[in-house]
């Protein structure tokens, strides 16, 4: 099994391994049991036959470190890797130049194991590529082509357990679809004709037929692979930080080792000693597990959020996103579902509910105003129907900000809010609407009654940010374009810290800027929610930009820095989790690193530590940051409300 | 002209350097060698992007004999 994990470079090095370590173990014990003293004894022999497994193991070292020379490259790990145990040989180490080569050459060798491990792992993460596509012919044949070969039109066959290898629309059958590798969500969803699918869902049980929307290229899957992929290119912060200090270490640790071999033996003699004590040096002055084990962390991370369905699109928003001071959000659609509903209709003095409803829904026809929608639906859930009948009503007006009147079986009717009601002279009774909008409806003057229609908050909402909270972040703004007592009954529902109400899409921007400029006093980083189809401008101003539930929108996902897949706010909380978890691992690499190398650099100048201890101090160091690394692809942060 | 290619790079710290001395090159916008994802993106001018890529790749190869680029 592992046998087929290695790549042919690791097969190769690994035998080489194998062979010097068995030549060094079997010159090891004559040598140590004196089992051959008129070889060992003479120097010469002796170091002629280490000499062996040496150029087994070091040969690709000593052909780097040849290249590196010719290339003026002196720092080069390699370079300095030979010039220790070229030490060491000087110094009558012979055995141990070979253990450092070898052990170095093992160390090299489980690192790259364990890079390419984790790289597969996380690739495997992303398991949502498609390798095929059924196209069915124009005589109903079907092939199996690349998905690459796909054209928009192309009717696409998708068997049971398939992926949808590219976006489109059911055109025939129904069936329940796995978008758990997309969005993290565990339901399935139902789909049937007229469905539109994303590519890199699972079929479940039944037979589709699709028709291409889109090319490959520019599928969902693609697109997502893409931004992963290209995630890890925009640095974090630690990262840059952890390469320019990469570039100071080495010659650093160079210089020590110059002074090392050459200014105590001035004072004590002993030079030996000293130039083996820098050797030691110089093995520990590869600044690799420094360099790998910030980006790898994030690597993790970012792996870790896509697997629940979060789409973060840079390294540095990934670390942003672990210290959060404001979260901003919009109120429709992101705390809110954006669909109304009739939650009470009081009728006046003699008017029966479904006559109010009726006259109201007739007045407001076929328009696909939320309201007139929320009014149809409210009245088909109690049975009626003739509403709907549309041939009744004639000289409909739209009056906005204020309603609308129509006239319905020759009377006039008036629907809308207090203002359409005190422009005409109708004696109402104004209800407290709380979080609600009121509908008043009139008929003939005649005052019919009120219909209260609120958007739903989700469900999830008060518990995502009750848990933000718990994260740390210091409040949470809701902006929204509704009236002051709508948003400020909502945010008090929620939780929220501050509503800001009544605001045009410009005024949003304007708030966040001012935000912005405030929160430079504390340094901590304002977070933007949005559901991405008009809060562009915003989603790119803010420290980081949150576009929620918008699968396909190519608008958002490209204006946000994070994308949520789904519409659950709780992959907020949830993302800030994944964030603080690979901050903490980059941390606990750079400080575990750096603290073993600064001890052996200590203890090897005082003669304590030897080479082994340094090769442990720059390998050894690099597997513990990677595997360190690892934690984080089996990181599963806490749903809220379950802990 | 940006471009991004498979690449081979085999330790981090090379990726580093290797990339350091790309951006240095005249004619070059931006360059960059990803350890993780193995995967070297050029950004540099249009019209001398082949003899850039070039020059590129034998300043990688100078820093680090195993980088290597699958066009």
């Amino acid at each position: 099994m592992v046998e087929h994990t290695l790549t042919k470079k690791q097969k190769k090095r690994l035998r080489k391994i194998l062979l010097a370590g068995v030549i060094y173990a079997g010159l090891m014990i004559p040598d140590h049991t004196g089992a051959l003293p008129s070889v060992f004894g003479n120097r010469a022999a002796s170091l002629f036959l280490y000499l062996i497994p040496y150029l087994i193991i070091g040969s690709p070292v000593l052909r780097g470190a040849f290249l590196g020379i010719k290339n003026h490259q002196l720092l080069d790990e390699q370079f300095l890797m030979i010039l220790a145990s070229i030490g060491a040989f000087a110094t009558g180490e012979t055995s141990e130049a070979v253990a450092v080569m070898l052990f170095y050459q093992i160390g090299e060798w489980f690192q790259d194991f364990a890079v390419t491990r984790s790289r597969r792992s996380i690739k495997n993460l992303l398991d949502i590529a498609p390798e095929f596509a059924n196209v069915e012919g124009a005589d109903g044949s079907v092939r199996t082509v690349d998905p690459e070969d796909v054209l928009v039109g192309d009717t696409l066959v998708i068997r049971p357990g398939e992926k949808i290898p590219v976006d489109g629309v059911v055109t025939d059958g129904s069936s329940l679809i796995n978008t758990a590798a997309l969005t993290g969500e565990s339901v399935p969803r139902s789909v049937s004709a007229g469905s539109e699918i994303i590519s890199g869902c699972i079929n479940g049980d039944g037979l589709l037929k699709m028709r291409a929307a889109k090319k490959y290229d520019d599928s969902t899957v693609s697109r997502i692979l893409e931004l992963v992929e290209n995630a890890s290119e925009k640095k974090s912060r630690t990262e840059n930080f952890i390469t320019r200090f990469a570039r100071y270490y080495t010659p650093l640790v160079v210089l020590g080792a110059v002074i090392v071999a050459f200014i105590p033996p001035v004072f004590t003699g002993n030079w030996m000693t000293w130039i083996y004590r820098a050797c030691t040096f110089l093995v520990i002055s590869c600044p690799c597990a420094l360099v790998l084990s910030v980006p790898l962390a994030f690597f993790g991370g970012i792996g870790a959020a896509s697997k629940i369905g979060v789409l973060v699109k840079g390294s540095n928003y990934l670390e942003l996103m672990a210290n959060p001071g404001t979260v901003v959000s919009d109120k429709t659609g992101t705390l809110t579902q954006g669909n109304f509903k009739v939650t009470r209709v009081i009728c006046a003095d003699g008017v029966q509910e479904n006559d109010l409803l009726e006259t109201a829904a007739a007045a407001e026809g076929m328009s696909t105003h939320p309201i007139a929608k929320s009014i149809r639906e409210a009245l088909c859930a109690r049975g009626c129907s003739s509403g709907m009948n549309t041939s009744i009503v004639s000289d409909t007006e739209n009056r906005t900000g204020r309603g609308l009147t129509a006239t319905v079986s020759g009377s006039k009717v008036y629907v809308g809010n207090e203002k359409l009601m005190e422009e005409n002279h109708i004696n109402f009774t104004p209800e407290k609407s709380g979080a609600a909008t009121v509908v008043y409806v009139a008929k003939d003057r005649q005052y019919l009654g009120a219909i209260l229609i609120r958007d739903e908050v989700k469900p999830e909402a008060r518990g995502a940010i009750a848990a933000m909270k718990q994260e740390g972040i210091s409040s949470f703004v809701m902006l929204t374009g509704d009236r002051k007592s709508v948003g400020d009954a909502v945010g008090r529902e929620l939780g929220v810290d501050q509503v800001y109400p009544e605001l045009l899409p410009q005024d949003k921007v304007a708030r966040v800027e001012e935000m912005l400029a405030k929160r430079k006093e504390s340094g901590r980083r304002l977070v933007f929610v949005g559901d991405g189809i008009n809060d562009a401008p915003v989603l790119t101003r803010a420290d980081v930009g949150i576009a929620m539930g918008s699968m396909g929108s190519d608008a958002a996902i490209e204006a946000a820095d994070v994308v949520i897949m789904d519409d659950n706010l709780n992959k907020i909380p949830m993302t800030v989790q994944v964030a603080k978890k690979t901050v903490r691992i980059s941390k606990e690499n750079i400080i575990f690193a750096l603290a073993v190398k600064m001890l052996i650099l200590v203890l090897g100048a005082a003669g304590l530590a030897g080479m082994w201890a340094a090769v442990f101090a720059d390998v050894g160091v690099a597997v513990l940051c990677i595997l360190n690394s690892m934690r984080l692809l089996a990181f599963r942060p806490v749903l809220p409300g379950t802990a | 002209m940006k471009k991004k290619f498979s690449c081979e790079i085999d330790c981090a710290n090379c990726a580093a350097k290797v990339e350091d001395a790309v951006k240095k090159i005249d004619g070059v916008k931006d360059a960059r060698v990803n350890f993780m994802t193995q995967k070297f993106t050029l950004e540099a001018e249009d019209d001398r992007f082949e003899a850039i890529l070039k020059q590129a790749v034998q300043t990688g190869k100078k820093i680090e004999p195993d980088f290597e680029i699958d066009c």
